[in-house]
């Protein structure tokens, strides 16, 4: 028995930050007082703060510290450890975030934790710990007491909307697979997460890789899929590493394999490493890979769960959208239903990212308001700067700006203004940024990931970086303008795939909100920010 | 062992994989740093895929190169989340440091500079890879003091 356990956020933000090296300062003092025995250090994925250095728990106290580096650890043991005393310099006060739903502390305002429950609180290369939190327990009662069918309408009645961004219904992507006839289907699981300001996949396979696994046999179960790929992004390593762990032990456990629960369920997983291509998002794209080609997206219909992978009927789900999965089954559709609105139920995990004060993972109920998000969860905006703007879902997503901080955040509400939730991650602007600078940026990201296949985003967005790189750098003039959003138009209504149609969304959206920015930019060459290089631009400000 | 055999194992290593064109590349990157047309055309010859294929592929994925590279290969990112938290002034310092442009690879081979897309890791904004080390919270000066150490490490093993 240990009297105390420490509990280590091991993610990849706070290895960037030198985790390692404190777990490695923490083991050795332990040792030098003479503890080791009575202390328990647990690794584990991201506790939700991500940009406050080195991060741990001591439990059973619960206290967070924050920042800390090998030389605090001394203080952390003598003071916490063994005189019982909170070191707090580095005290954190935010308690741990309730699951299912039930808030543990205010501050913590409208977060919930359905998708994450796990994540940050078990160590994620145990299926011990996973079973413990009622792991496994859904995929158990399905395949020896539920039908396929049953497990379908489930999901069905629960709502669930697909988390890649298109937020198609998932139960009606299953019906679709289980409804065609096929010696062979399969199920993939789509962690090719590229979304610049995205990492919420990346933190689920961290921390908490086993809800991905019993999410995806569910799905097999529920189409008739015998197999599955999990595609995750090459760069991804420990990602990559946390997952195969999982599936090692799942299979040692009989949790994947041959007569799953002693039922004729069959299932078995295969990790496929993506090898750089933002692309290979797109599902077609990403079956292109698998099938050891370039990720160039295909001609649809057919859609996947007709004909995917190696021509047969495949179901291709977000990372996100498996983690609801084993939650939904065990707990019910109506029980998920407790969480969001009435058209867009359960919750949204976010990524707060850009100038904020506190960026990092949030999950929060659908419907949750951009204010909240920003100023009562991420603590609103660093150094006395005002808003400019937000971008929702990624480089592609929607531009929302002050009007908008009291809009719901819901699927339905954002279509009506042109946007929509995307990936879920959250960029924040503030007011000394330049939004034509900010365009620009989005662009070369484009220029850089069109795959290359079809004319118009090929093309269309070269151009559109040259036309960019004009107005920045004081080279521009008015009718530039006029063609960016001519050729934003033509590509959202001829580009072949996703990228080439929702480029442009962030580009019109700027465009829409701060015109007399472009304006000024392209007829006075003035950046009144100072972002862009113009030559004129430093008498201009002086004067 | 000769290059020929030492791709004939990789590529009988994955007989019971179904299409492993791209793990195969990856193995044969690791073992002679890139992807040569001499390599290519070997793996072409035992995959009995055709040569310009896989040429398709291994220019399309960002994780392959068919040229030499550095020891050390610099991912800088320059996507949204990053930019507005200054890594511009970030490339442009680690780009006087080295002399060299994205793209390049300085004289003495030590490093390579690129640009990688979103890492996942933006919290830390801004952000770089070096090799397979995350490095967050960015300034010029942070940069430059990390790549002195990797240039150290660098002619010291040489």
């Amino acid at each position: 028995m240990y009297r105390i356990h420490i509990l280590m956020a091991m993610d990849s933000h706070t290895i960037a930050q030198g985790s390692r090296e404190v777990k490695e300062a923490l083991i050795r003092d332990l040792a030098l007082a003479g503890i080791s025995d009575e202390v328990k250090i647990v690794e584990t994925g991201s506790l939700g703060i991500s940009n406050k250095g080195v991060v741990l728990v001591v439990f059973p106290d619960d206290v967070y510290y924050v920042n800390v580096t090998t030389n605090d650890i001394p203080d952390i043991i003598s003071e916490h450890l063994i005189k019982g005393r909170i070191v707090e310099r580095l005290h954190y006060k935010k308690a741990a975030v309730g699951k299912g739903g039930e808030k543990k502390d205010e501050r913590l305002g409208k977060q919930v934790r359905v998708v994450l429950k796990n994540a940050g609180i078990i160590d994620p290369q145990s299926i011990e710990e996973y079973i413990a939190e009622d792991g496994y327990e859904a995929l158990g009662h399905a395949v020896t007491e539920m039908t396929p069918e049953q497990v379908r309408e489930e999901v069905k009645k629960s709502g669930l909307q697909g988390r890649g961004g298109a937020f198609f219904p998932a139960g009606i992507k299953w019906d679709f697979a289980a409804g065609t006839e096929a010696d062979q289907k399969y199920i993939i699981c789509n962690a090719d997460e590229g979304e610049p300001g995205t990492f919420k996949d990346r933190l689920i396979l961290e921390g908490d890789p086993h809800s991905i696994i019993e999410g995806m046999a569910l799905a097999g179960y529920a189409v008739g899929a015998t197999k599955g790929y999990v595609y995750i992004r090459g760069e991804y390593r420990m990602s990559i590493e946390h997952v195969q762990i999982a599936i090692d032990s799942a299979r040692e456990n009989g949790l994947l394999g041959q007569g799953i629960f002693a039922s004729d369920f069959d299932f078995d997983l295969e990790i496929r490493e993506g090898a750089g291509a933002y692309i290979c998002g797109e599902e077609t794209a990403l079956i292109e890979s698998i099938e050891g080609r370039r990720g160039e997206p295909r001609d649809k219909p057919p859609f996947p769960p007709a004909e995917g992978l190696w021509g047969k009927p495949t179901v291709v789900n977000n990372v996100e959208t498996l983690a609801n999965i084993p939650q939904i089954i065990l707990k019910g559709a109506k029980w998920y239903r407790n969480f969001g609105t009435e058209k867009s139920p359960g919750t949204k995990v976010f990524t707060m990212v850009g100038n904020i004060n506190n960026p990092g993972l949030i999950e929060v109920p659908m419907g949750i308001t951009l204010r909240e998000i920003i100023y009562n969860i991420g603590g609103g905006i660093p150094n006395g700067k005002g808003f400019l703007l937000a971008q929702m879902g990624g480089t592609t997503g929607g531009i929302l700006i002050e009007e908008h901080l009291d809009l719901p955040m819901t699927v339905e509400t954002l279509r009506g203004i042109g946007a929509g939730l995307g990936s879920g991650a959250l960029l924040v602007v503030d007011d000394s940024q330049c939004p034509v600078d900010l365009v620009k940026n989005f662009v070369e990201f484009f220029n850089h990931e069109s795959c290359g296949k079809c004319t118009l985003c090929r093309e269309g967005t070269g151009r559109l970086h040259e036309l960019l790189s004009r107005l920045t750098s004081g080279r521009g003039e008015e009718k530039d303008i006029e063609l960016v959003q001519v050729l934003s138009a033509t590509m959202m209504r001829g580009a072949f795939c996703g990228l080439g149609q929702a480029a442009p969304v962030p580009i019109l959206g700027c465009l829409r909100y701060f015109k007399d920015v472009f304006i000024r930019h392209a007829s006075e060459h003035v950046c009144a920010a100072n972002k862009c290089e113009m030559e004129a631009v430093a008498e201009t400000i002086a004067a | 062992m000769p290059e020929i055999t030492i791709i004939d194992e990789i590529v009988e290593n994955y007989n019971d994989v179904k299409t492993p064109l791209i793990y195969i590349l990856k193995d044969v990157q690791k073992e002679f740093g890139y992807l040569s047309d001499n390599v290519l055309t070997r793996v072409a010859k035992k995959t009995k895929i055709p040569l310009s294929d896989i040429y398709g592929v291994a220019t399309f994925y960002s994780l392959f190169t068919t040229k030499e590279k550095g020891k050390y290969i610099i991912r800088c990112c320059n996507n949204a989340p990053c930019h507005v938290n200054g890594s511009k002034e970030v490339l442009d310092k680690t780009k006087e440091y080295l002399g060299i442009d994205f793209g390049e690879t300085t004289k003495d081979k030590i490093f390579t500079l690129e640009f990688t897309s979103c890492l996942g890791i933006c919290a830390v904004a801004p952000v770089m890879m070096v090799n397979d080390d995350v490095y967050g919270n960015l300034t010029p000066e942070k940069a430059v003091a990390i790549l002195k150490d990797y240039k150290l490490k660098g002619t010291s093993n040489v």
